[in-house]
């Protein structure tokens, strides 16, 4: 278990001071998937140095089972990084690679040389284990200093956006074999990265950062489904955002009048705080279908349709001027009623928006 | 699109290119060439010889300034290596702080301060240690080329170290490797390549030097160079440019041998 409490860097000082992170406290299970997730600069790759040892917090305490690990350095932490860049020794095999951790801790020469084997076969690179690491690929490479990192069995593993520099097809199998690594070593793992599809396919629990603040953490669903604020919905996936007026509040649930008049259902009202009046509702794009016009809660004008493959986006332009998307999936008796400058209706799912606290 | 520009393409650029080589490479072939003369004079050619280079193998004063030479060559590049590699270290692998120019200013004051200067100033200081405790042998000579080495086998390894992935060493210090761990498995293999070219260049360096040599030895501490000098001085035979053309032949295996040992390296 990791226990991060008020966590804070501060980098440089008075007024070019920049807090990297703000305040930011987070408990991770063991066993646990776990991601943190923002845009370039939220601080979630300074978060992962701190607990590696590079960066010292300004304040805030970190403890790792029960004890607090701020004050040991580097090589005196259970923990082990994959690096972005990997990080292998360019003057030693893919075995002398992984082996680096476990002569490190004075193993005996015959489980070194176990652990290796082992290692190497998990990661499937057994017939690589010779290799200089500047005559592998990218993927393999990849899959070298996860085993390097996982050779001496630390407490947590820390991956740092592992694979960004790998291309889609690569990236999609490795996300699965992360995972399996993960449930098969059942080490902590605590991955950073931008992408969001990364991250909801593979964490058990997200947190979303931005700004040296964590904004919300929840399973991949809660996250995509409840977002917590505008930053959260607006990052992860795609969202329509509409100013509606509260009505009326029910518990969680809320009515809601859209900007053309017409009423429907929402959630969120409790956690997001709402009172009645003006708010902010967010639908995601595969929430609405298009209609015939006069038929849906909304009007506007097909300004674009793009297809994807599996899938169709529309652009709508609303009555108001707002720009709303809707995504709807390519099935083979799917009448194409709709075309590029159509006045089309648009029909919301009810009581499946999020309010917003703006 | 527009053609981009050539600088083989201007008027001139090949006869031009042509005479600066010539300038600079007419000397040493003459040089070579003349080595080889039968006759004694440095500028008539008489016919093809080694006679000289059998004259100066069988010189016992030659003998003995190359080995002195040598010796003190592989002294004070070792000195010269280890300070440059500390200085490095020093320069790079630190939090930057308040003085670090200067620091850098002064590792590389040998190559600023003229050179007669250092040779005048380091007569007038050994001198007094001289006076002081009698010994004259040639670690005066060492000490004083070992000094106006490390600038030269320092900015190579700084080069090194500066270029080096710092996540490497992170990396290790991640795999419980301790600092000291840390440098003598990763930073050092990493930096040998640099540490090798520092340590040629310095004994280049040392092997050339004249002038503060010859401020700065005692009687009978002769160098090959300072041992040609003093031959040049009295009568000139080809038997110079048979040292000379020795010691070309030396320096380009050298450089020819790092070349090799840094590629087979990456």
């Amino acid at each position: 278990m990791i226990e991060i409490e008020n966590v804070t860097k501060i980098y440089g000082e008075g007024k070019s001071a920049f807090r990297a992170l703000d305040d930011v406290s987070v408990t991770i299970k063991d066993n646990e998937f776990f991601t943190l997730l923002g845009p370039s600069g939220c601080g979630k790759t300074t978060l992962l140095r701190t607990i590696a040892g590079f960066v010292d917090p300004s304040s805030g305490s970190i403890r790792l089972g029960g004890k607090d690990i701020l004050q040991s350095p580097p090589y005196k932490r259970p923990v082990n990084t994959v690096f972005q860049n990997y990080a292998l020794f360019p003057h030693m095999t893919v075995a002398q690679n992984i082996a680096f951790g476990l002569e490190m801790l004075g193993k005996p020469k015959r489980e070194v040389k176990a652990t290796v084997e082992e290692m190497l076969e998990l990661v499937r690179m057994t017939p690589m284990a010779d290799r200089q690491t500047g005559q592998i690929s990218g993927g393999q490479q990849q899959r070298v200093a996860l085993a390097r990192a996982l050779a001496p069995r630390p407490q947590v593993l820390l991956l740092d956006e592992p694979l960004s520099a790998l291309d889609f097809k690569l990236r999609k199998d490795m996300q699965l074999e992360l995972k399996r690594l993960q449930t098969e070593t059942g080490i902590t793992f605590v991955f950073v990265t931008h992408d969001q599809e990364e991250a909801l396919t593979m964490s058990d629990r997200i947190a979303v950062m931005n700004a040296g603040k964590i904004r919300q953490i929840g399973g991949a669903r809660d996250i995509y489904d409840q977002p917590a604020e505008r930053f959260v919905a607006d990052f992860i996936g795609d969202t329509n955002f509409l100013d509606v007026e509260v009505l009326e509040i029910t518990g969680d649930a809320a009515r809601v009048r859209l900007a053309g008049g017409a009423e429907t259902t929402a959630r969120g009202a409790a956690e997001a705080g709402t009172g009645m009046g003006a708010a902010t509702l967010a639908t995601r794009p595969e929430h609405a279908r298009l209609v015939p016009a006069g038929q849906g809660v909304m009007e506007g004008l097909l300004s674009q349709v793009v297809y994807f493959g599996t899938d169709t986006h529309y652009h709508v332009t609303l009555a108001d001027g707002a720009a709303f998307t809707l995504r709807q999936q390519n099935t083979p008796d799917m009448a194409h009623a709709f075309t590029q400058g159509d006045r089309v209706g648009i029909h919301l799912a009810p009581g499946v928006g999020q309010l917003l606290k703006d | 699109m527009a053609k981009p520009f050539d600088i083989r393409k201007q008027t001139g650029f090949t006869p031009l290119a042509i005479l600066c080589f010539v300038l600079l490479y007419l000397p040493i072939i003459l040089l070579v060439v003349y080595s080889f003369n039968a006759g004694s004079s440095i500028a008539l050619w008489e016919g093809f010889s080694l006679r000289w280079y059998a004259s100066a193998w069988e010189n016992e004063a030659v003998q003995a300034a190359t080995i002195r030479s040598v010796v003190i060559a592989s002294a004070a590049s070792a000195l010269a290596t280890t300070a440059a590699v500390l200085a490095a270290l020093a320069t790079t692998r630190v939090k930057p702080w308040r003085g670090q120019g200067a620091v850098f200013a002064l590792i590389n004051q040998p190559l600023m301060v003229p050179e007669i200067v250092t040779a005048v100033s380091l007569l007038i200081f050994f001198a007094m240690i001289k006076v002081q405790t009698g010994y004259t042998g040639l670690w005066y000579l060492i000490l004083a080329h070992a000094a106006f080495c490390i600038p030269f086998a320092y900015m190579p390894i700084r080069a090194r170290l500066q270029g080096m992935d710092l996540t490497l060493e992170q990396a290790a210090s991640d795999l419980y490797a301790t600092p000291w761990q840390t440098f003598r498995r990763i930073t050092l293999p990493q930096l040998f390549p640099g540490i090798l070219a520092g340590a040629m260049l310095a004994f280049v360096i040392s092997l050339d030097d004249v002038v503060i040599t010859e401020f700065v030895k005692s009687a009978g501490q002769d160098t090959l160079p300072t041992y040609m000098l003093g031959q040049l001085r009295r009568n000139i035979t080809p038997e110079v440019n048979a040292i000379s053309t020795a010691l070309l032949a030396a320096s380009i295996i050298l450089v020819v041998a790092f070349f090799f040992l840094s590629r087979t390296r990456k």
